[in-house]
Order: C-alpha cells, then structure tokens, then sequence
C-alpha cells in the first residue's frame, strides 16, 4: 500500500478516468446507492451530519460546509426560490482536481448536487464551470441527461423531489471563481464581485438565497452520508478532518492527483506518490502548498510537515486547495514568483483602485528584482505595497496577489538581494534603475 | 486587466447559422424568463464556435435577441479573454499555458518552438492557418507543459510532440486531444499505483446499505 489511505476509503474510485464514466458504472462504483434514504432522514439531519463530519469547503477558504448551509433561511418565501451555485471555475495556478471530478466521477457530483440542494431547499442548481473546460462540460452534459432519463433528478423523479441541475460556463476570468463575481458573471454580466454584506444566502443570484460550494465539497456529501460522518471525520487530525485530493505539480518525479487522508505529512505525500522530488530530497528548494495564492514554505520547514488547513496557517502559508506546486534547486524562485504575479496583472478585474494598479505595479517590479534592475531598498518598498494591498479591496484577490510575494521576501529575501547585487557588479555606473516601477 | 478592444475591420452584417441559433434557444431555456441575460456568455462562445472570432454587428445581434443594452454585451465580451476579437487562424488556435505551474516544467520551450513555427504571438500566422497565444492557467497543472488547440487539452508536451501537433493539422489531420507522454490522464507517470482494489469495481459497492445514524422512524 502507498500512502496513508487505503483504496476502500478512497470516495473518488474513477479519478483516472480508468473506468466509464457513466451511470451504470457509477452506479456499480456506489453512487446513487440509497439516495433516498439519504433523504428520507431529513434537511436538518443532512446538515448536522455534514457538521459532524467536519468537512471544510474544498474550494480554498476552508470554512466549515454544513454551518454555511445552515445560513440559509429556514422557509421558502413567495417569489424568492432558493438556488445551490457549484463553483467549478477552477483556476487557481495548481489545482485541476475539480476537472478529473467532473470528467470522471460526474454522478458522484450530481448525486451530490441532489442531496446539498434538498438541505437548502433549493430546486434548481447550476454548475458555474470555466470556459476553458470544454471536454468536461460535455461530460458533464451527458451525465445530467443519463440522470434526467433516469429519474434519478426532475420532475417527478424517483427521490420525490423536483430538481433541475444546468450547465453553466463562463469564458475566462480567474475572478469568477469569487462567489459573488460568479453570481455576476452568471447573471450574464463582468465578472466583478460585489460587496458583502448581503451575503449571498440573503441575496445572491437573481437576487434569491443562494449558496455557492467548490464541485469536490458537493461531490463527497453523499458518500459520507452513506459511509457516516465518524467515518470521513476519522482521517486526519482534529479539525482537518476527511480525504482530499491533493494535485502535485512542479519538480517532483512523476505528478498526479491522488485522493489522500488529510494531515498526511507532506514528504509521505510526495514520496509515495510522486516518486519524490526531482533529484531527491535534499533538492528541495521551496513549495507552494495550496495554489498560487499562498505564501511558499522553504524545504528546511517541510521535513515533518502536515498537509491540512491549520499546520500550514500556523506557517503563514495555507492548504487552500491543496495544489502543492513544487520547486527544486534549479529554480529561479524571483522569477517563479514574477510569473505568478503577472497572473494576477491579468486576472485583477479592474474595480478596486489598489489591486488594479497595484498588481500591475508589483509585476513590474518582480521583473526588474528578477532581472536583477532594481534598487535594493525597492524590497522594503514592495513589501510596503503588498501591506497596502491586502485587505483593502472588496475581494480577496488582492490578498491572493500580494502573498506569494510577501512569502518570497520572507523566506528568500538574500536570494533577492544576492541578484541584484550581481547585477551591478562590474558595472560602474549602475545608477539602480530607481523608483522606475512608480510611474 | 487586460485592455482588449473590437478589430479595426469588420464584417458589414452577421447572422446566427441555424444551428447556432438553435443551441442559443437551448440555453435561453435554461435560465428564468425574465433572465435572458444570463445566456450571454454561452451565446457569445457558440458565435465564436461559428466563426473564430466575435465581430461587431454579432454582438448587435445579440443585443437585441437578449434584449440587453448593446454597451452591455460589448463590457462582457471584453471582459471574457476568452472571446478573440479578431481572426483567428484557420487550422488551429494554439493557446499555450505560461503560469508558474506549467513554467516550471518547460512551457518557455514550448512557447520558443510556436515563435519559430508560427511567428508572432497573437497574430496570425503568414498562411492564414495558425494563432498562437501565451494564456493563463488552464487548470491541468499535474499534465504541465500543456496547450489548448482549438477545444481540447494536449498535455505533458515537449517541443518534439508540439511541433508534431503543429505539422498535423497544418497538414489537415486533427491530432488525438490528451496526453503525449503515454499517461492516461492525471495518474502518475507509469500507471496508477492507488485505486488497484477490485472490490472498489466488482459491484459489491452498490449492495443495498443502511444508512448509518439514521434518525429511527417516528
């Protein structure tokens, strides 16, 4: 056996993509097995179970599924129906783990769809998927109509209670994947999100309660409901609890996906799985545990390292999506980071004035530490800047592009130095191209 | 941000093809009545399927069909980098991911060999038949260096397996979407080494359960 999680606790059983997709395979697989029975307990037993599994929403944030669930109003008013909103734009520069859910396992997810909308009470569902995913939508499609003709969901379907699953896609933007920009976005407007309160279990889309979930917080709901919540709640640690699909890409051997327990410790992770990192282990050189948006952990800090949600913040980093981005000796960290940067140059949507201007300006000056151009105190005015982004715009974007490079100073800051000074060396006029950037 | 603005040469009209038309009704029906507007990305796209590209009087059409503000549609097709305002090579939009993820295992490679085959980035190529693009994380981090060439992913490429892909459909064929390294999907390379238990597929998973800590029956 490789890793900590046997194959009979392993929730996404076709997550190659080994087997069909379809839904008498699924069904052989174990989904759609006592549905209704699920049901049949109740919306508030579903969430309280839901709780008890302690189950984090998979789509980065890591708050709990079923508290949020419980914001949702308790009666259904007249003219105001209640709608479940999948996030799967998955974008984030690391994750692809939504997709193999969506392509391989789509009943799971449907299933799931099912189950979270009857807690709701919602009767209606769309799933936001990012116009780039176009093999998955397919999928996807083909799958919702296996189930319409099944009656597994529709009018009059065999759980006995209507409910209609829609593809939606957008075209695109990173910032959709913001609950609120995805609302816009779906309601056929920019993406752009809006400011909270209201939240969007008081106003979300049309203006209707509604919740938004990541695609594998949604597709895990029924195999828990069915295997138990002490069952998911009794793999990791206190707190961190269920499986996760891990994505590891980078320098490692061989990258895959690979369902694991949570607070597997992070070299377990990579060695069993991955082959480990390229050129061993004493090669490590930085990782970037949970999508780009996190700050990176140097290798010294990796040895004994949990994967989950509260060891990671304790390092001031986090598990997000748990896309674990490795990096070896050989790379240019700074320029790694500039990269990363220019993302989110291109991805900021233009409405708050600080991460508009800001991000622009925090690339241009990540290309110029890279290249070595800039002044040395240019680091502290970075830094500076970064402050002044983060928490001063309506979404967390700017927070996301601030730090990965507060991360890179934090751990690597000799390395800036070092880069720039090898730049001027053997240069006598150096004049440090000062405060260029600030134009 | 990106600034992102319609070509300079337009069409004089535009038309929806039948079939397009169809599938616009198709997503129409998926959204409340008095929500139309909501179908508007996946119009635009299906317009973009039609020709390539979105052009003016397309977007005008629209407008009226959602019975949306024309400014409206105009913000969203400029906000969406998905949708090419202008033409597009005929034999293949070539879309190469350059985020870190990607970056760190050789997609400058990949983007050297489009530069050297094609020629410029975002412009089509001398014959009319190629665009390549540098876009941004396209969500198959595990299968880096990858590409989307038209709708489909090409994945763990090296500039040998891309610069084949190039040949093939400059020579008319439409290369196999997927991976170029022998791997089936996201599994690592040389075969999955989880998900091997035969009892996860025998079907024994979909024997009746009880539900378990069900509430009892009142």
């Amino acid at each position: 056996m490789v890793g900590i999680l046997e194959d009979k606790d392993r929730i996404f059983t076709n997550l190659y993509g080994l087997h069909d997709p379809g839904l008498e395979a699924a069904k052989q697989r174990g989904a759609w097995n006592a549905t209704k029975d699920i049901l049949s307990c109740g919306r508030d037993w579903i969430i309280n179970n839901t709780k008890a599994s302690g189950l984090r929403g998979r789509g980065g944030a890591g708050f709990s599924t079923g508290l949020k669930w419980s914001f949702m109003p308790k009666e259904v008013r007249e003219g105001r129906p209640h709608y479940l909103v999948v996030n799967a734009d998955e974008s984030e520069p690391g994750t692809c783990k939504d997709r193999e859910i969506m392509r391989h396992d789509p009943h799971l997810f449907i299933e799931g769809c099912l189950v979270a909308s009857f807690a709701m009470q919602a009767h209606a569902c769309y799933i936001y998927v990012r116009g780039e995913y176009v093999r998955e939508r397919e999928v996807m499609e083909a799958a919702i109509k296996e189930a319409y003709e099944a009656k597994l969901i529709g009018k009059d379907n065999i759980h006995g209670y209507d409910f209609d699953v829609y593809m939606h896609h957008g075209a695109g933007a990173y910032i959709c994947g913001e609950e609120t920009a995805l609302l816009e976005s779906l309601e056929g407007k920019k993406g752009q999100p809006r400011l909270k309160p209201p939240f969007p279990a008081g106003a979300g889309l049309y203006g209707c309660p509604t919740t938004v979930n990541n695609v594998e917080s949604i597709a895990v709901v029924p195999t828990i409901l069915r295997r138990g919540a002490a069952w998911f709640a009794g793999f990791g640690r206190p707190n961190n609890t269920g499986t996760k699909l891990f994505c590891i890409s980078g320098h490692v051997e061989r990258p895959c996906n690979v369902e694991e327990a949570m607070s597997i410790p992070f070299r377990q992770l990579l060695e069993d799985h991955c082959g480990g990192v390229r050129g061993g282990w004493g090669n490590l050189k930085a990782v970037i545990p949970g999508g780009s948006s996190v700050r990176m952990i140097p290798a010294e800090q990796c040895e004994d390292l949990p994967m989950d949600f509260d060891a990671l913040s304790a390092l001031k980093s986090g598990l997000g999506t748990a896309a674990v981005i490795v990096m070896d000796k050989s790379t240019d960290l700074i320029k790694a980071i500039a990269r990363i940067s220019y993302f989110y140059k291109h991805e900021s949507c233009g409405q708050c004035t600080p991460c508009r201007e800001g991000t622009g300006w925090m690339w241009r000056v990540m290309e110029r530490m890279a290249s070595g151009e800039a002044d040395p105190k240019e680091i502290d005015m970075l830094l500076e800047v970064t402050t002044q982004i983060e928490g001063h715009t309506i979404c967390a974007l700017g927070d996301a592009a601030a730090w990965p490079i507060q991360g890179l100073i934090r751990h690597f800051r000799p390395e800036i130095e070092a880069r720039i000074a090898q730049y001027r060396s053997g240069k006598p006029h150096v004049q440090g191209a000062t405060l260029a950037a600030a134009e | 941000m990106s600034v992102r603005r319609l070509a300079k040469e337009q069409p004089a009209s535009w038309d929806f093809a039948p079939v397009t038309l169809e599938k616009a009704h198709w997503w129409i029906s998926k959204y409340p009545q008095s929500r139309k507007q909501s179908a508007v990305i996946p119009i635009l796209w299906l317009i973009q399927k039609q020709d390539g590209w979105v052009c003016e009087p397309a977007i005008r059409k629209l407008a009226a069909m959602l019975e949306m503000p024309v400014i409206r549609v105009l913000e969203v097709v400029t906000f969406y980098t998905m949708f090419q305002l202008e033409p597009v090579g005929k034999a293949a939009l070539i879309q190469v991911c350059g985020t870190t993820p990607c970056m760190l295992r050789g997609a400058g490679d990949l983007m050297k060999l489009c530069a050297d085959k094609i020629g410029h980035k975002d412009h089509i190529s001398a014959d009319g038949l190629f665009t390549w693009q540098e876009v941004e994380c396209l969500g198959a981090c595990v299968n880096a260096p990858m590409a989307q060439i038209n709708d489909y992913y090409y994945e763990d490429l090296t500039p040998q397996t891309l610069g084949q892909i190039i040949d093939d459909f400059r020579a008319g064929k439409a290369p196999k979407p997927g991976s170029y390294a022998g791997r089936h999907t996201c599994e690592p390379a040389g075969g999955a080494t989880t998900l091997t238990d035969p009892a996860l597929y025998d079907g024994s998973k979909a024997a009746p359960v009880k539900i378990p800590n069900a509430p009892e029956p009142a």
